[in-house]
């Protein structure tokens, strides 16, 4: 029974890593591509460290688990952000059907409004 | 059996990851590739660990997911165009 749980738990991780990837091809734009492939593979390998937590229990495995689960929660949207920021910076286009640029300032928002 | 299913759904994600590396147009689009590219290994790892019972593959995927999250930063504040001390 806990073997089935933890595997149901894995699986919809692999899928969300999966369907992250995909995004990461798919997607037109680095903005996009960014927030799909960062936030869904993130989510899929918290879920696949929770699944290792349940099947294995509290021993050496389990534990280090925890703590990979952790820091990856505290990382990974870190590490996109220096990214999307960074790219920003060098001057990569928005995507051509874009509707707004926030971080731009007012003038290219008030542009990209009209 | 169940495994081997998930590994194989982590490797054609692992090679999606793989072409738009070799694909991507600017060098950004790249380094978002192999930031994915780490946190799958972490995955990777897990499933080994789980799959053999020892535990010091879990040892490799945190110290991998570490340095995933270091060269990232280093990355993208390259990319910025700034020094590393401000």
């Amino acid at each position: 029974m806990r073997e089935v749980i933890a595997f149901v738990i894995m699986g919809i991780g692999v899928t969300f890593d999966f369907l992250g990837c995909l995004g990461l091809v798919r997607l037109p734009d680095l903005y996009n591509r960014l927030q799909a492939s960062t936030k869904c593979v993130t989510l899929g390998t918290i879920l696949i460290m929770a699944g290792v937590i349940v099947f294995t229990g509290w021993n050496q495995i389990g534990v280090k688990a925890l703590l990979t689960l952790l820091f990856i929660l505290i990382t990974s949207p870190t590490a996109a952000h220096a990214l999307a920021r960074g790219a920003y910076k060098a001057g990569v286009k928005l995507w051509d059907k874009s509707v707004c640029d926030q971080y731009g300032g007012e003038e290219q928002h008030e542009e990209a409004q009209n | 059996m169940v495994i081997l299913v998930f590994t194989i759904v982590l490797l054609i994600s692992t090679l999606l990851c793989l072409y738009r590396i070799g694909r991507g147009p600017t060098p950004p689009d790249r380094t978002v590739a192999i930031d994915i590219l780490g946190i799958l290994i972490v995955g990777f790892c897990a499933f080994l660990s789980i799959k053999s019972g020892r535990d010091f593959y879990m040892n490799i995927a945190l110290s991998w997911s570490l340095f995933n999250f270091l060269g990232t930063l280093t990355l993208a504040k390259f990319l910025e165009g700034k020094g590393f001390d401000e």
